[in-house]
């Protein structure tokens, strides 16, 4: 093994440490706290989710209002 | 090399202390705390609209920010700009080279951008002078295909390619200003988060990764995924993500608990997740797969509640509108729909 290759991995090891330090580091909150967040949001919103609630046909870009015009 | 053996050993002990730092928080998992929440009601949800003018595969498309319009790239080589009411083609752009794996829209409307085998990122102007789209930069540096590109403003782009790194592109001069590396296989995916300081991204070496814009460093890995994540994005809040992965599941990863709360599989499900989408309130997960198809899952029960069948091939892109009024899903049958 060459003296610049083993170099390189040393570094490459270094790196990874240094990483790893710093996502160790991190502070993190209880999960029931993430899970009580994440469905009250959902709940809050719901409302104002078209694809979940429904799109009324008036109020649908996609869909224009049936007209019946004979001309 | 003794300095070697005691990094490798550091470097255990670390992902062993954030294993356990993970379990010491968590108390209670999801799926307890939704135990009393009921599923959603079947979620059937119709074709509004079909867009077709493309000759070859549709490899990616995105909405507009706020808007009814979107852009779509295939491998004929055309970027497509669309009015999603109408159904009309505001612009259909023709590209240098036709192997085209991205596409990206502009949060302001004034710019496309588009990228794949050629490893370059190609800008687009909408609005120039003479009502001409024009490549307005061409941002070459990656070493490998650019498989994702997003916008944070019209002068910054973030890009992430199959030489395993993510990049931040200073538009207006042509150059890297940072580059995100750490990925030990292809990145496939990337996601912008809702206040543009963060991006997520997605890679062949199943982990995902939480970036800091500003100062260039990883501040989260995830694993979990047994296979590559080829598509990513963030819940609404911004406080969790989720992966779609060539293993036949999705996963949702809270950011502040810093770990997989939940997981969407079904026994029935054998092939891989092209792409994903949130509805509005993130309640519903909408995730188009290799088998035609696209399921909707209820986000907090990980129950399947519906499903767009309505291509001829394989579902490789999907996005869901701002205000969250539509899901459009682009396919290898060469049609985009418009679902709601």
């Amino acid at each position: 093994m060459s003296n610049n290759s083993a170099n390189n991995s040393l570094v490459l090891l270094q790196k990874t440490v240094k990483q790893l330090r710093l996502e160790a580091g991190i502070r993190r909150i209880k999960v029931s706290q993430a899970a009580a967040d994440l469905k009250t949001f959902c709940l809050l919103n719901a409302n104002k989710d078209p694809l979940l609630m429904g799109v009324p046909s008036n109020d649908n870009p996609f869909r224009p209002p049936k007209s019946c015009a004979l001309f | 090399m003794g300095e070697m053996e005691k990094l490798r050993k550091e470097a255990e002990s670390l992902k062993d202390q954030i294993t356990a730092a993970r379990k010491a928080v968590q108390d209670l998992t999801l799926q307890d705390h939704t135990s009393g929440t009921s599923v959603v009601g079947r979620v059937q949800l119709k074709i509004r609209k079909t867009l077709r003018g493309h000759l070859s595969k549709i490899y990616a498309m995105h909405w507009g920010g706020d808007t009814k319009l979107c852009v779509s790239a295939s491998q004929d080589g055309k970027l497509i700009v669309w009015d999603t009411c109408t159904t009309n083609k505001v612009h259909a752009i023709p590209l240098k080279s036709s192997w085209v794996m991205t596409c990206a829209y502009a949060p302001s409307g004034n710019m496309v951008a588009c990228g794949g085998l050629d490893n370059m990122c190609s800008i687009y102007n909408l609005k120039g002078k003479d009502g001409n789209v024009k490549v307005m930069r061409e941002l070459a540096a990656h070493t490998g295909y650019l498989s994702s590109c997003r916008f944070i403003s019209d002068s910054e782009i973030i890009t992430s390619s199959g030489d395993c790194t993510c990049c931040l592109w200073d538009i207006e001069t042509g150059t890297q200003k940072t580059i995100f590396a750490g990925h030990l296989g292809d990145c496939m995916s990337l996601g912008m988060a809702p206040d543009f300081n963060t991006f997520i991204s997605g890679a062949c070496d199943f982990t995902a990764k939480l970036w800091d814009i500003r100062d260039g460093q990883c501040r989260q890995t995830f694993a979990g995924h047994e296979s590559d994540i080829n598509a990513i994005g963030f819940f609404p809040n911004g406080n969790a993500i989720i992966t779609g992965s060539d293993d036949a599941s999705l996963k949702l990863f809270d950011l502040r608990a810093d770990q997989e709360l939940m997981t969407f599989q079904d026994s029935s499900i054998m092939c891989g997740v092209t792409s994903l989408a949130p509805s509005f309130s993130g309640r519903l997960l909408l995730a188009g797969y290799d088998d035609f198809n696209c399921n909707v899952w209820d986000t907090l029960k990980a129950e399947r509640v519906g499903s767009l069948a309505g291509h001829d091939n394989r579902v490789s892109c999907m996005g869901v509108t701002g205000d969250g009024m539509a899901c459009c899903t682009g396919s290898w049958d060469s049609f985009l729909k418009i679902w709601n």
